[in-house]
């Protein structure tokens, strides 16, 4: 039923299964961590944290009992990358984990996978318990004496704010998934007040191929700043919809080269929280430093009413805001009253210069990195599509 | 409520705190259990539950309240859930939106009157590639088109349980 329309080869797919995790295995802890901090990998959610850094801060905490925690809670529109790499290359993230739980002197990871992927559950437990089966999972993991580690599934529940780090750890608790303040962050008071590493599911991935291929061949790969491969999500107005695996710092230009969208006038970078960048503004990479995201890409073609892309996407924060804070959960009704005042041709452009300084507001005020990135796809349409979104008269075709 | 589906619900909240624990953390798990057998979450069961982890009901019924996939009013045996989001939105989704409403005789937020379907709309399936998608119960429906709205509500009108459409190996609800 679930038929991908494109595949691209992976690099995930040549990566020989359990060589990472032997190799990881083999090395002291400090010399495991920096063999990941000198990949520069940096998270694949979308936040870009040092992954090195972070499993460095989970290391160094004092606690008994620690977490390694993949979110597997893919919410963002536009992404699927991590439904296809849990399909696919289930084996290569649970790998990733139980080196994550060695470099930290962890017992326990946990897979939190969204309620929306539940027909995945019984796969994943199938290979969780082939790997127990093999040593690879459980006491003394692939032959390490003392080393002990195992994964647990837990179901998420149709929450997007989950997939925010601190409201996932909420919600494991049996919580509201309403963030935290930070810090404290996570490595040092997560999960039952304990340290905890919380990662992407293609992070997890990415560290298994690391040890596997070694840091140096890694950092060779994408810019200065953002070094290595990423999985691409790519939908919309597209020839080729469906994954695709590019270095980091590839232009737009080359990517909708790739996916046959290359006539698109306009592509939004990052989901619902990315920012939709403009034809003539292709030539911008795709890179922390630039024009950074967690690997969704959606097309529009010339025919798309870039204020009905708006409008969906406010809708969507409108719906998936927590309501714990106000910029956030007053905000975007706000901006979703001014898009449908857009569409009746009654917004002054005065009203507009004041719902974007709303905007701007809620990226500085909002508790979380989800209400902080909830007005940009609105202020980024609005910077670069002001004629097609003001003037327009009743019933006007779009 | 009958009595007897009252003792039920009261022994198999416990059945599932012996398999997650009884503690805080096994309120969404145990949560997902009754969800998924008795498609809510009564007052009573919030009740049961609550005393039980010893926290308040009210605790319990936040947590309800808070995620799209715990319902305290009564749901249908076979939930539609159809995505609403911006690349199922572009490859058609509201004439599938509009087919299943007329298929159905239900708005989106419904229940049929016979306890069979409920319509809702669902944010981001990640099935952004193959749209329009939607979800039955677990099942992923993609590039779902308006004609064949009427085969995948017959196939759910031919199966008994609602389980057996569904991919986990949980037994014994069928």
């Amino acid at each position: 039923m679930i038929t991908p329309n494109h595949k691209a080869p992976l690099t995930f797919a040549t990566i020989e299964p359990d060589a990472g995790l032997k190799a990881a295995l083999a090395k002291p802890r400090v010399d495991l961590i920096a063999e990941i901090t000198a990949s520069q990998l940096k998270g694949r959610g979308g936040a870009g944290f040092p992954t090195g850094v972070k499993w460095n801060l989970a290391a160094a905490a004092q606690a008994d009992t620690k977490y390694v925690i993949c979110n597997a809670d893919e919410g963002e529109p536009g992404t699927f990358k991590d439904r296809v790499l849990l399909s696919d290359h289930a084996d290569l993230v649970f790998e990733g984990m139980t080196i994550g739980g060695y470099a930290i002197g962890s017992k326990i990871g946990i897979l939190y996978l969204r309620g929306e992927y539940t027909y995945l559950r019984a796969h994943l437990d199938a290979v969780l318990a082939a790997r127990r089966a093999k040593g690879l999972l459980g006491k003394n993991v692939a032959g390490k004496q003392g080393f002990e580690f195992d994964i647990e599934i837990r179901m998420g529940s149709g929450a997007y704010v989950c997939g925010e780090e601190t409201a996932l750890i909420e919600s494991l608790e049996g919580h509201r998934g309403e963030p935290r303040n930070r810090p404290p962050f996570p490595v040092d008071t997560g999960l039952n007040k304990l340290p905890s590493v919380v990662n992407n599911v293609e992070t997890f991935a990415w560290v298994t191929s690391i040890l596997v291929k070694g840091s140096a061949w890694f950092k060779a790969i994408g810019t200065q700043r953002s070094t290595g491969l990423k999985i691409f999500s790519v939908s919309g107005d597209c020839k080729k919809p469906g994954i695709y695996e590019f270095p980091m710092g590839i232009t737009v230009a080359k990517m909708l080269e790739a996916v046959g969208g290359s006539d698109a006038k306009a592509v939004q970078i990052g989901g619902a929280s990315g920012h939709c960048v403009p034809a003539s503004e292709f030539g911008r990479v795709i890179a922390f430093e630039d024009v950074s995201t967690g690997g969704s890409v959606i097309v529009f073609g010339a025919h798309r009413d870039m204020l009905h892309v708006a409008k969906n996407f406010l809708e969507f924060f409108v719906e998936e805001s927590c309501g714990q804070c106000t910029p956030c959960r007053d905000g975007n009704p706000k901006l979703l009253g001014g898009v449908e005042l857009l569409e009746q041709g009654r917004c002054s452009m005065r009203y507009l210069n004041e719902l974007s300084s709303l905007g701007e507001t809620m990226q500085i005020a909002s508790k979380c990195g989800l209400g902080q990135s909830a007005p940009n796809a609105f202020l980024s349409i609005v910077k670069h599509f002001k004629d097609e979104l003001m003037g327009r008269t009743q019933g006007e075709a779009h | 409520m009958l009595v007897t589906e009252q003792e039920r619900l009261k022994s198999d909240i416990g059945t599932w705190l012996e398999r997650y624990g009884r503690d805080r953390s096994a309120l969404i798990p145990v949560l997902q259990e009754i969800q998924k057998k008795y498609t809510r979450i009564s007052e009573y069961g919030m009740q049961v539950l609550a005393d039980q982890l010893g926290i308040h009901p009210v605790e319990v019924y936040s947590v309800v309240s808070f995620y799209a996939f715990l319902d305290h009013k009564p749901k249908g045996k076979f939930v539609i859930r159809l995505c609403r989001t911006v690349s199922c939105d572009m490859q058609g989704k509201a004439r599938v939106a509009q087919q299943l409403e007329s298929d159905l005789g239900i708005t989106f937020g419904e229940t049929t009157s016979d306890g069979k379907f409920s319509l809702e709309w669902a944010n981001c399936l990640g099935m952004c590639d193959q749209g329009p998608a939607l979800l039955v119960n677990d099942i992923v429906y993609t590039r779902v088109t308006p004609a064949m709205v009427n085969d995948i509500l017959e196939t759910c009108r031919k199966t008994f349980g609602v389980y057996a459409l569904e991919s986990t190996h949980e037994e014994g609800h069928a």
